[in-house]
């Protein structure tokens, strides 16, 4: 175990989030909000005195990393940058208390979106800005970000592009990690950018459109009003809504699109699933609200938000979704489940693990029915490693128990079963809101100390795919033998 | 640079592993999907799963961008229909390893003119060189040679009771005339290159630099003159030990060669001149090798398909007291520790295959002033040595080297101008058309411009 580059590599980590603080700090500077310029600036002072002191005591020799520190290097990075990160809500009063704060911050870098704020309005501009502005940083990746900024070539890199990249295997677009990271990156400034104008073209104030551009682009969810985008103008929704869907396609297929490979691009497999759910959940959902709406433009405008921002786990609302009929939600929730595409900005199980799933419990029924039967999963005309099946079976066993092993640690607080398994699976796949005493219109602000740490750890565990989180807290990790 | 390679067995995955050093952009081609995971988790290069042949598998690895395509797979046939589809889909430079015996130099030349493939390696042939090197000058541990044979670069051991050990590199030049230069020095695990006041230890292991007529002579005044094997047991009837014993056949040295399989021995005897001893028994059997004289031998080659065999056979022999012993060994963590055991000559044809292509890789990059001709890896990579072509257009040409601010690691150690070939003094200069042979410590040179201070 290389302890000494897990370090080093975190506290590099460290000092590119002090970096990324003087955004804020500078929004609250512009806005002469002196109090919260002051308690950036020290977040940023402490940020960098971490990083000083990593640099101090951890100076690695041997640069060598495997699977097992790419893991960990992604969970502690991940744990230490949301603990700095809700230094400036605590320090300058916005939120007061550390568990909130945490919740917060974290619900923030995993791109989940559930906030425990009941009023956001009255929020200082930097602080508000920072809440959105870490959806962005967490949508890609802190690691990944660090990989495309430093100068580091390892042979290895890999394995931290695999822990922090979601879906069951990472491929690379160009051959070296840092060049693939800098082109992910580049390409998610470019996107990001583009919400932005098209927001500014709808007439939205250009501080909102840069936090709803965040928060859509990392398919998060925090926004600046009270009622979420309800009061913006229809355009506006629509902006967002189409950009929710593409920052939940994987990213690899915009490269594709880029250098000319658009055929490469329609075999995928994955975007054809995704694709297909999101019209019929818009389809299904769009009839059946057409009573509460009034008239169609109205309904498939809703449905449609709706549906692509659950699906990409971004959690805006236009609606109160919550006094939808029964139907609705529960496509809702099951979209919630699926989550986005492998390689986007997403949470969730993902569609290409649900795609592979569904193939291989196809095969199973087929050699039911013919014991002799021989054949291969194919994915994108190509044969998929019975490896990588049989990784995402395990995969959704994990993930099921982890969910059940949550929900009843939160059990215990008085709220109703809908609440409380919403408000699990939303924060486990990274959403945002819930149902019921959890839904749109509402927070989690009325969960104990307890159920939010328990909470945080569950947004955590569904952003890095729970192998990372849970693997650094079992002892076998660290013993040696 | 963009380079593909199909083909990631031992060979390829060398290739890689040394190229990414090199700062290229590789992409690997293999069709077996376990194999392609073990280089994506130790390598950051990208991967396709496929057969390199197939026109769809190289279309997909954008060949148009390709600047070298290198096809190392099991197969001769595939290497060259994969780099003939290679070269028509845009591939600037392919190389193929081809090793069959049957295709002469002829049929070579032949295949690469009409299909376009601008170099074949054979890894087989170019280590029974190195080994027919290490022969003829049995007292070095590695022998390269430049251009022309016109100067050779030898690592020596200073043994116990050496006649240099203990003497500083200043008081070996007053005591021993001769146009030589020794440039790099490996104690334990540093390599530097040594100083005036350096002085030289036993267990030392040291580079000279001569030309090729004064070699022999220099080695003779050191004292580490030994004179040339003249009878050679070679175990393992590989292809290695085929091409070994063509060559020194051709030199009248007696070779006897022991192969466990019989067919393989048959034939041997039908391709091989019939001056050469073959026999048939297992070279592992020590009963055998003394049966067969391995005490008397002058040199003592180890070249079956097991690096463990090779290394062990040859520690049998040092306790026989042959003289020169050498052995192939393939993976390197095995070979560090055969060295440090005390097998000091020891080949790795992958080693000499990936050397072979980096210098390739180099020559292709196009850089003012000069060009890569040859390039070594000395000490296991510790130091370089290269050859370079000054060109017209070099910057400081006709300038007196004592004039000229070199980097620290770096020095000049050979000029061949014409026919002639020198060891450089202050007052020398280098022009145009020069070959320049320079020794670089622990920095990859691309142009000789980069030797300067400051470049």
């Amino acid at each position: 175990m290389n302890i000494k580059m897990i370090f080093s590599t975190v506290g590099k980590v460290v000092l590119i989030e002090a970096v990324l603080l003087l955004l804020p700090f500078i929004t609250a500077c512009v806005y002469t909000e002196w109090w919260v310029a002051v308690s950036f600036a020290i977040t940023i002072g402490i940020a960098l005195s971490v990083y000083g002191l990593s640099k101090l005591f951890f100076r690695p020799k041997n640069t060598v990393i495997y699977s097992k520190e790419g893991l960990i290097i992604v969970a502690f990075a991940w744990l230490i940058v949301s603990c700095i990160g809700c230094l400036p809500f605590i320090i300058s009063g916005d939120i007061p208390y550390f568990f909130d704060a945490y919740f917060e911050t974290v619900s923030g870098f995993t791109t989940t979106g559930s906030s425990i704020l009941s009023d956001v309005e009255s929020m200082s501009r930097g602080c508000l800005l920072w809440r959105s502005f870490t959806h962005w940083i967490g949508g890609m990746g802190v690691l990944v970000f660090v990989m495309a900024v430093t100068g580091k070539n390892t042979d290895r890199s890999i394995h931290i592009l695999r822990a922090e990249m979601p879906g069951p295997t990472v491929d690379k677009i160009v051959p070296r990690a840092k060049d693939t990271a800098k082109i992910l990156y580049l390409i998610y400034i470019v996107m990001t950018l583009a919400v932005v104008v098209l927001l500014l073209c709808g007439g939205m104030p250009l501080f909102d459109s840069l936090l709803h551009a965040f928060g859509t682009a990392g398919t998060g969810g925090f926004g600046v009003k009270n009622d979420g985008i309800a009061g913006y103008n229809a355009y506006c929704q629509w902006v967002i809504a189409i950009f929710m869907f593409l920052f939940g396609v994987n990213f690899n297929l915009y490269y594709l699109i880029l250098i000319g490979k658009i055929k490469n691009v329609l075999k995928s497999g994955e975007l054809w699933a995704y694709v297909t759910i999101v019209f019929l959940s818009v389809a299904f959902i769009t009839g059946n609200t057409l009573a509460i709406c009034g008239n169609f433009a109205d309904a498939l405008r809703a449905s449609a938000f709706q549906v692509s921002s659950i699906i990409s786990t971004t959690g805006f609302s236009t609606v109160n979704f919550n006094e939808w009929p029964t139907l609705s939600k529960s496509i809702l929730l099951i979209l919630m489940l699926i989550g986005g595409c492998a390689g986007s900005t997403a949470g969730g199980f993902k569609v290409s693990r649900v795609v592979l799933l569904s193939k291989s419990i196809k095969r199973e029924f087929k050699k039911v029915l013919h014991p002799r039967n021989e054949s291969v999963v194919k994915s994108n005309g190509k044969r998929v490693e019975e490896k990588t099946i049989s990784g995402v079976f395990s995969y959704l066993s994990i993930y099921v128990t982890c969910m059940i092993v949550i929900f009843l640690l939160i059990s215990f607080e008085p709220f109703s079963l809908e609440t409380n398994i919403s408000a699990v699976v939303s924060c486990f796949n990274n959403i945002g809101p819930g149902f019921d005493a959890v839904g749109p219109t509402s927070n989690f602000s009325a969960y104990s100390p307890f159920t939010k740490v328990i909470l945080s750890f569950a947004m955590l565990l569904g952003r890095l795919e729970i192998y990372p989180l849970l693997l650094t807290f079992l002892p076998s990790t660290w013993i040696k033998r | 640079m963009r380079v593909v390679v199909a083909g990631c067995g031992k060979i390829g995955i060398t290739i890689i592993k040394s190229l990414f050093k090199e700062r290229h952009d590789i992409l690997c081609i293999d069709n077996d999907q376990e194999v392609i995971n073990e280089v994506i988790n130790s390598y950051d290069v990208m991967t396709i799963c496929g057969n390199a042949i197939s026109y769809d598998v190289l279309k997909e690895a954008g060949m148009e961008k390709t600047e070298l395509f290198i096809a190392v797979t099991d197969s001769d046939e595939s290497n060259i229909l994969s780099c003939f589809t290679a070269r028509k889909l845009g591939a600037k430079q392919t190389v193929a390893r081809i090793r069959n015996s049957e295709y002469t130099a002829e049929s070579l030349g032949f295949i690469k003119e009409s299909l376009g493939i601008s170099m074949s390696i054979n890894p087989e042939k170019l280590t029974a060189e190195a080994i027919y090197n290490l022969l003829k000058l049995p007292s070095a541990t590695k022998v390269d040679t430049f251009t022309n044979r016109s100067f050779e670069i030898v690592e020596l051991i200073i043994k116990k009771g050496s006649k240099i050990n203990g003497l500083s590199l200043m008081e070996l030049r007053k005591k021993f005339a001769g146009n030589f230069l020794i440039t790099v020095l490996q104690r334990g695990e540093k390599v530097f290159i040594p100083k005036g006041n350096t002085t030289l230890l036993e267990g030392d292991k040291i580079c000279v630099v001569a030309s090729i007529e004064e070699m022999h002579k220099v080695l003779f005044s050191l004292g580490f003159l030994q004179k040339e094997s003249k009878n050679v047991m070679v175990l393992g009837g590989s292809k290695i030990a085929h091409y070994l014993t063509q060559m020194l056949a051709k030199g009248h040295t007696s070779v006897k060669i022991v192969e466990k399989n019989k067919q393989r021995c048959e034939e041997l005897c039908e391709t091989l001149p019939s001056s050469v001893d073959i026999i048939c028994g297992d070279g592992m059997s020590q009963d055998i090798l003394l049966e067969e004289g391995v005490s008397q031998t002058d040199a003592l080659v180890a070249l079956t398909g097991a690096d463990e065999e090779n290394i062990l056979i040859s520690f049998y022999a040092m306790s026989q007291k042959v003289p020169k012993i050498i052995s192939k060994v393939n993976t390197s963590a095995l070979s560090q520790i055969a060295e440090n055991l005390g097998l000091d000559c020891i080949v790795s044809p992958k080693q000499i295959i990936a050397d072979l292509l980096v210098r390739y890789a180099r020559a292709l990059n196009a850089t003012v002033g000069s060009k890569v001709e040859t390039l070594y890896s000395l000490m296991d990579g510790g130091a370089e040595a290269l050859e370079f072509v000054v060109m017209d257009d070099f910057e400081f040409s006709n300038i007196a080297l004592k004039d000229m601010k070199l980097k620290n690691d770096v020095l000049i150690a050979g000029i061949i101008r014409g026919k002639k070939a020198f060891t450089p003094g202050g007052d020398d200069v280098i022009l145009s058309g020069d070959k320049v042979i320079v020794i670089s410590k622990g920095r990859s040179l691309y142009s000789l411009t980069e030797i300067m201070e400051g470049k």
